[in-house]
């Protein structure tokens, strides 16, 4: 849906004394649009938020909503509401109440109230819960409440911080599904924070993807998953293999690798690195557990297979985990379907393992998200 | 769910019993001066006997029963030393001194050679003293009396408000900035005058409120006013020392209450667009409800209870309730008048918090969080 409200952030900085909570960060996000902000605990997630719902100044650079600079005004009076990593619903209101606070706080009529929360007790389906307190809801439903009484202040950017990380992953599935369903029926802005990648790529439009105060990369899920800008990146967005080396030479987007331990191998480079990656040049490679698979016929594949020792197998249910040695200590995993094969490899057996060209990227060598 | 219902159920009757026990005692006895008003001193002891077994049966009942979870948790031995700490305080330190003083309040005033014998009946002689006075039911009224005992209690809650008034931003304050080290600096620097002792920092205010006094002798320097005020005659010197003497008690469970609110709820409520005073009324007073009133019990109950704050800085002609009480039992060596004073005095301050915590419907159990 379009027509929402957007969000920009120029050159934000954001300090606590010596400390740089947020550096120099350049977000455009779309009216309407799920943008999420992902990263490791303690990367600035919630001081961005907090910047753009006001309760935080920026040291340097400017927030905009919807075109309007926000410097001086304050949280309520921004067309935003924030769900708190908490929910920080108010304990000793019910839940109409709590719901239609921002309508109290306008004035509104216990009647009309009272009328708007029972619309949207049947929107979040806690229909006849209204007079209830929030001890004696569920996880689940609290979090709802918390939704609600957000969108009752007909915000124009819904701002969420981390709202479903209290809930079991039965539930978080669930909730994943409604929230972006809720915001494709109200078309508002929803601007997510999450250190749980899975949450991101399901429900965004577009990601950022922060590292220590720093956004290392903004696009779709498909852009950050599939062609990771930075090593950090690639290693927290998803399961990856790295593999380590030195550029041998550059063909226009392709590079051709010499790993430490897995022999020549080709790669794609990384729109981000596309015309900066020498030869010479230390570079990180990466391949996905599912994008890797046995060989048939090898040989075929030159440069795009590897072989290495078997270490581990493990059954999961609908796949394969088979682990191989790798490069420095760490293991090469892949990733097989479970279509009915008895084993794939015993322990210590050679096995040669082939990729698509497109399924391989490389990138200057960098820091790697901690495990 | 069930189970903490059940249990806030049990604290609730706990602590009406221990309330009911007063009233209880009273009407025994008062029953039993109007049936046998000729009857013999044996009796008398034999119902404190009574009654003080009754509360040790009382207590032993409810220590098995309810506080079987309290022994799983605590372990036998020192669950039962624990408990009978409690008890010995509550039983030797409350009970035991204020039934005897209640004994005392329903007793004449007997040279010693005449105690435990005939003339050692129950009465309601000191009571009626309070309302009636010397002349005893000729439709005169005790109206000096009454009127100190009404201006105590009154002055006691402008008192307590006053304090509240003082101590809410404050709280508030101290309990949001938590943990910064200049908001420590300030609790200890409010404490720190609290090491003097009540007395010495009654006349300290003295010195400062005096005709000759410190904020006269500014005042008139400054040339705001060119006579000395009397501060004392006033009262001025009274209420500011008797807000003094008890503001800490205000503050901190106001402080600890408002410190455990959540500081997103604050937040929620500004982002939703509240006011200040919105979100005071809302949020911060809700949450700091059960504090607030354990201030205010305190401060009211020790303000109308005060006696050296109105003694050293009362004006001359304002008497605080608890001066009469101090010359019954000092000055004319009536304990049993002085008795009944006191238990007026009591039972009033309680009744008046029981009733304000009904109105504002706090529960007795809140206020031990
Ligand atoms: N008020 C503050 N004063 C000083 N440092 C702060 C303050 N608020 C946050 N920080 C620091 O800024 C960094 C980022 O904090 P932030 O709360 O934004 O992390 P986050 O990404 O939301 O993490 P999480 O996923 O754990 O919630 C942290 O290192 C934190 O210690
Ligand atoms: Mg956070």
């Amino acid at each position: 849906m379009a027509g929402g409200v957007g969000v920009d952030l120029e050159n934000l900085w954001i300090r606590f004394g010596d400390f740089v909570a947020v550096r120099d960060a350049n977000v455009n996000i779309n009216g309407g649009d799920f943008f999420s902000f992902l990263g490791p605990s303690g990367c600035g997630k919630t001081t961005i938020l907090r910047a753009i719902s006001g309760f935080l100044q920026p040291s340097e650079g400017r927030v905009l909503i919807g075109g309007n600079d926000m410097a001086g005004i304050g949280p309520n009076k921004r067309p935003t509401a924030l769900i708190f990593q908490n929910l920080a619903l108010f304990p000793l209101m019910k839940i109409w109440e709590n719901i239609t606070f921002s309508m109290e706080v306008k004035g509104a009529s216990s009647a009309e109230r009272r009328k708007r929360a029972d619309e949207l007790l049947e929107m979040i389906a806690l229909e006849g819960q209204g007079d209830k307190l929030p001890s004696e809801l569920s996880g689940g439903q609290k979090q709802r409440v918390a939704i609600a009484r957000a969108l009752c202040a007909e915000p124009d950017v819904l701002l969420l911080d981390e709202p479903l990380s209290a809930l079991d992953l039965k539930l978080r599935q669930h909730m994943r599904t409604e929230l972006r369903e809720i915001q494709q029926r109200v078309g508002i802005t929803f601007i997510y924070i999450t250190h749980d990648q899975g949450e991101a790529l399901t429900m965004s439009d577009n990601v950022a993807v922060m590292r220590a105060g720093v956004i290392e990369q903004i696009g779709t899920g498909h852009d950050v998953y599939d062609l990771p800008a930075t090593p950090f990146v690639a290693s927290f967005v998803g399961e990856n293999n790295v593999f380590r080396g030195r550029i041998l030479e550059v063909n226009g987007t392709e590079a051709l690798i010499r790993t430490n331990r897995s022999g020549d191998l080709l790669a794609q480079i990384t729109p981000a690195a596309r015309g900066v990656l020498k030869p010479g040049d230390e570079a990180m490679m990466f391949i996905r557990p599912e994008a890797l698979s046995l060989v048939d016929d090898a040989g075929a594949h030159e440069k795009t297979s590897l072989t290495a020792k078997v270490v581990n197998e493990e059954f999961e249910g609908n796949s394969y985990s088979v682990f191989l040695e790798g490069d420095g200590g760490k293991r090469i995993k892949m990733s097989l379907p479970n279509v009915g094969q008895d084993r794939i490899a015993s322990k210590g057996e050679d096995l040669t393992l082939k990729y698509e060209l497109r399924n391989a990227v490389v990138m200057p060598a960098g820091e790697l998200a901690a495990e | 769910m069930g189970k903490t219902v059940a249990s806030k159920a049990e604290k609730l009757s706990i602590s009406t019993l221990l309330i009911s026990i007063i009233p209880i005692v009273i009407i025994v006895l008062v029953l039993f001066d109007t049936l046998v008003s000729d009857g013999f001193s044996a009796a008398s002891s034999l119902i404190v006997g009574l009654i003080i077994l009754w509360v040790a049966v009382i207590c032993g009942v409810l220590a098995t029963e309810l506080f079987s979870d309290f022994f799983r948790t605590n372990g036998r031995l020192l669950g039962s030393v624990m408990l009978g700490l409690v008890a010995f305080w509550i039983i030797v330190l409350i009970l035991l001194p204020q039934l005897s003083m209640l004994d005392y309040s329903f007793r004449y005033n007997l040279p010693p050679s005449e105690q435990g014998g005939p003339k050692d009946v129950y009465t309601l002689a000191n009571y009626r003293h309070l309302i009636y006075g010397a002349g005893g039911g000729e439709g005169t009224y005790n109206t000096v009396d009454l009127m100190v005992f009404l201006r105590t209690i009154i002055a006691a809650m402008a008192v307590t408000v006053a304090d509240l008034i003082l101590c809410y931003p404050l709280a508030y304050y101290l309990g949001q900035s938590r943990g910064s080290g200049f908001v420590r600096l300030l609790v200890v620097l409010l404490i720190i005058p609290y090491w003097i002792n009540e007395i010495l920092r009654a006349f300290a205010l003295k010195i400062v409120f005096a005709d000759g006094g410190i904020l006269n002798a500014a005042m008139m320097k400054l040339g705001l006013i060119d006579q000395p005020i009397d501060f004392i005659r006033a009262d001025v010197a009274l209420y500011a020392g008797l807000g003094y003497a008890y503001i800490l008690l205000m503050l901190f469970p106001m402080y600890n209450a408002i410190e455990s609110l959540d500081r997103n709820q604050i937040e929620a409520a500004r982002d939703m667009g509240a006011s200040w005073i919105r979100i005071h009324r809302r949020i911060v007073i809700p949450h700091a409800k059960p504090g607030i009133t354990s201030g205010m019990t305190m401060v009211f109950m020790l303000s109308a209870g005060a006696l050296a704050a109105p003694q050293i800085l009362g004006g001359p002609s304002s008497l605080w309730f608890t001066q009469l009480v101090y010359q019954w039992f000092n000055g004319s060596l009536n304990w049993q008048q002085g008795a009944a004073y006191a238990i007026v005095l009591l039972v009033a301050s309680i009744t008046i918090v029981l009733t304000f915590m009904k109105i504002f419907k706090v529960n007795m159990g809140d206020i031990g969080k």
